[in-house]
């Protein structure tokens, strides 16, 4: 008969902390941590105190004083009269706008452009080589510059489109007006307008959202449903029957007839630019520090994305694309319908680091005198306030957000195209 | 992304510490070196010459500094700051003291924690507009894009200036003076805006100056002058006298040419307290006895640094104006020496 003895229990000890390997890792890293902490704590300390010794203690009343200062480039209502707070809003809402417009075309482009270089044509593979090669390898505060210089120096001046012997004029039927000031277009009026719905009060992120534009987006919504239900009709037509009808002319009138009569309702007509004073007035006016930096960030982007293309596509072996040839499909179907998605998986992830490149180059809006929110939290609020510590806090806290959902966006779309796998 | 916001606290507590450390006199005499911020370029206040050199009115200050301090007027790290940097360039200690047509204001002075030293120029804001558009008053410019250096009190004038009177214009921000004259004669903006003797200088650099005209309206007071930061008194006082030197040196007839022959001693007891060849107050300052004689022969008095670098021999032809001695009818007006 044998009799088991169970193993001597163990004792804790506190020499186990550091000589037993299964506490040794967590000891190290509890003492790490509390090492950061007290740095963090002492920086941190430092600072108040040392800006209180200075007579500055940190504090955000400034945000609600008269900014003081206007802003060329406004998308909501705002003047010099409203507060700071305000001020930055309105420059949060101009680093969206030049992030959102360079994300979209710094990715058409860059797509393009990274699938042309793959292209059998040797010229069109080589100009693309060089254009990547040349926007990627210069900084892109360079290219904002550039381009910015460019339109000021090539571009006529308003007054050039002025008088008799004028030497400049508009394009487009007298529609579209370049001028070294920026690019004025025709904009969206309605006579019988619905009005706007007022959001927030009176306070600093107010703002008003057009009825029109709800109107117009209700209508196309219920278009492309009513498309997207015939378009299925037809599918289950052709399923049972083998007969596929004919539906372009359907989908065409749904999308464009309700569209039509709502415009007609509402009194939708164009607002041309036309030369007043000192400039042009009417019209949208895109400026040319926005263009500058639109056009400079999405092609210094689109290089990177275009790399990121290749590289997906590349991914993808040979074998793919011999066996959507062997079954008949042309080139561009097999790119559409096989290297692509598959290629996807590869590229989105960069993709992302890509976009959130964009939105933080947009900071530097400043060389051009776009007023992001760098160049008013960041700029004239922090100079003519003082309160440099406060200011860059919150503009890093806005950036982080940004970054942060631009991430968690693209992270969603980045599971939904990832390969299923069984 | 928690590192770099630690590395930011961590840069700006540096800062912070940094400019909480007073004795700027005897960190300058250590280095042997003054760290003085002027603009990044405006022609007559501070800009370098053919070789290199940094001349102007608002470098003649500096130097001047230097001179009493350091006994060297060349001793100086001239370190070019825009309407935007200035001010964080001073109070985090990378400069010792700001000489850059730099407005005294309630604000500036009391809440930005800085100690304006005197004024060096009494200046106003202006407009500058092509001749060519016909404009004889700021009131006319409605609907006018407008050039204008961010971060100055000059964007706030403007902006009250426009909407009291009621008219709408389009602000052109850009960072430095050599943007802002690319921009205006491309015609990117109708109109400049800056001070008065600012637009004075940039004008004398355009090809056909002729071309421009200065608007009759001053829509602001400019006092510009050296500042330093708040809280290191004997700093601020070197500062301030060695100004006040350069002033009373021109009011008292103390030149450049008879400096030499008046610091052997004259008939009047402020010019030898002034010079050192009676009395202490040098030693009062922490510095020797001849630090003005320095100071003063570095470029020589107040009226001579104005004539040479922006009076009316010099392309930029501004008047003494306001900055005529308070004898003559201006506002200069230096305490007395004793």
């Amino acid at each position: 008969m044998t009799t088991l003895t169970d193993p001597p229990k163990e004792h804790f000890r506190l020499s186990m902390l550091l000589y037993d390997t299964r506490y040794r890792s967590a000891t190290i890293q509890v003492i790490a941590l509390i090492g950061f902490m007290l740095l963090a704590a002492w920086i941190i300390s430092n600072t108040i105190q040392n800006l209180e010794a200075l007579g500055k203690p940190v504090e955000f009343g400034f945000f609600a004083e008269p900014a003081s200062y206007d802003i060329n480039q406004r998308l909501l209502e705002y003047t010099s009269r409203d507060s700071h707070l305000r001020a930055a809003f309105i420059g949060l809402l101009n680093t969206l706008v030049v992030a959102v417009l360079g994300c979209i075309t710094a990715t058409v482009v860059g797509v393009l452009v990274g699938v042309l270089r793959l292209s059998n044509n040797w010229l069109v593979a080589r100009i693309m080589t060089v254009y990547v090669e040349m926007f990627r390898n210069v900084p892109v505060l360079l290219w904002i510059v550039l381009a910015m210089a460019i339109l000021i120096e090539s571009l006529p001046a308003p007054r050039a489109f002025r008088g008799e012997d004028a030497t400049a004029s508009m394009n487009l039927f007298d529609s579209v007006a370049v001028t070294n000031r920026g690019v004025y277009i025709p904009e969206f009026l309605f006579s019988r307008s619905l009005g706007d719905i007022h959001l927030f009060g009176t306070s600093s992120i107010r703002f008003d959202i057009s009825l029109d534009l709800i109107a117009v987006l209700i209508v196309l919504g219920g278009s492309i449903f009513a498309m997207r239900k015939v378009s299925a009709w037809a599918a289950a037509k052709q399923e049972a029957t083998g007969d596929r009808p004919t539906i372009w002319y359907i989908n065409l009138g749904i999308l464009i007839v309700p569209m039509l009569i709502l415009l007609t309702i509402l009194g939708f007509h164009l607002g041309y630019p036309e030369l007043k004073g000192f400039n042009f007035s009417g019209g949208t006016h895109m400026r040319n520090s926005l263009i500058a930096l639109w056009l400079a960030l999405s092609l210094y982007t689109a290089a990177f994305i275009a790399e990121i293309v290749r590289a997906g596509i590349l991914a993808i072996s040979k074998g793919q694309t011999e066996a959507a040839s062997a079954l008949g499909l042309r080139p561009g179907r097999t790119m559409r319908l096989v290297i692509l998605p598959q290629a996807l998986r590869v590229i989105i992830p960069p993709m992302i680091s890509n976009y959130l490149n964009l939105t933080k180059n947009s900071s530097l809006a400043i060389a051009v005198g776009y007023m992001d929110i760098t160049g008013t939290l960041g700029g004239i609020t922090m100079n003519q306030t003082g309160r440099e510590l406060e200011c860059v806090l919150l503009l890093m806290l806005v950036y982080l957000t940004i970054s942060l959902s631009i991430s968690a966006v693209m992270n969603w779309y980045n599971n939904r195209v990832k390969l299923v796998e069984r | 992304m928690k590192k770099s916001v630690i590395l930011g606290v961590a840069t700006i507590a540096g800062l912070a510490a940094g400019a909480a450390v007073a004795g700027t006199v005897d960190d300058v005499k250590a280095r042997g070196k003054l760290n003085c911020g002027v603009t990044t370029g405006l022609v007559g206040f501070a800009a370098p010459d053919a070789n290199g050199e940094w001349q102007g009115f608002d470098v003649s200050v500096c130097r001047a500094v230097a001179a009493a301090v350091l006994g060297d007027a060349n001793a100086v790290e001239f370190v070019p700051t825009t309407g935007k940097t200035r001010f964080t360039a001073l109070a985090s200690g990378e400069i010792d003291m700001l000489a850059r047509n730099t407005t005294w204001t309630f604000s500036r002075d009391v809440d930005l924690k800085f100690e304006f030293t005197g004024v060096n120029y009494y200046d106003g804001q202006g407009f500058m507009v092509p001749k060519a558009l016909g404009v004889s008053s700021a009131k006319e410019l409605d609907g006018a894009t407008v050039c204008i250096q961010t971060g100055t009190t000059t964007e706030l004038n403007l902006a009250d200036f426009f909407r009291s009177n009621n008219i709408s214009y389009e602000p052109v921000p850009i960072e430095t003076n050599a943007e802002a004259q690319q921009q205006y004669l491309a015609g990117a903006c109708d109109v400049y805006t800056t001070d008065a003797s600012g637009l004075a200088a940039t004008r004398a650099t355009f090809e056909n100056p002729g071309d421009h005209v200065l608007l009759p309206e001053i829509i602001s007071k400019e006092p510009l002058g050296p500042l330093v930061r708040h809280g290191d008194h004997e700093w601020g006082d070197v500062v301030r006298w060695t100004l006040n030197a350069l002033i009373a040196a021109e009011e008292l007839g103390v030149t450049s040419a008879n400096i030499e022959e008046m610091s052997a001693g004259t008939d009047n007891p402020e010019v030898n307290r002034l010079l050192g060849s009676e009395g202490t107050l040098g030693e009062m300052l922490g510095l020797d006895a001849t630090w003005a004689q320095r100071a003063i022969k570095s470029g020589g008095n107040y009226g001579e640094i104005f004539a040479k670098n922006i009076g009316e021999e010099t392309p930029i032809g501004l008047a003494r104006g306001l900055n005529a001695q308070w004898t003559d009818g201006g506002l200069l007006y230096a305490p007395p020496f004793r």
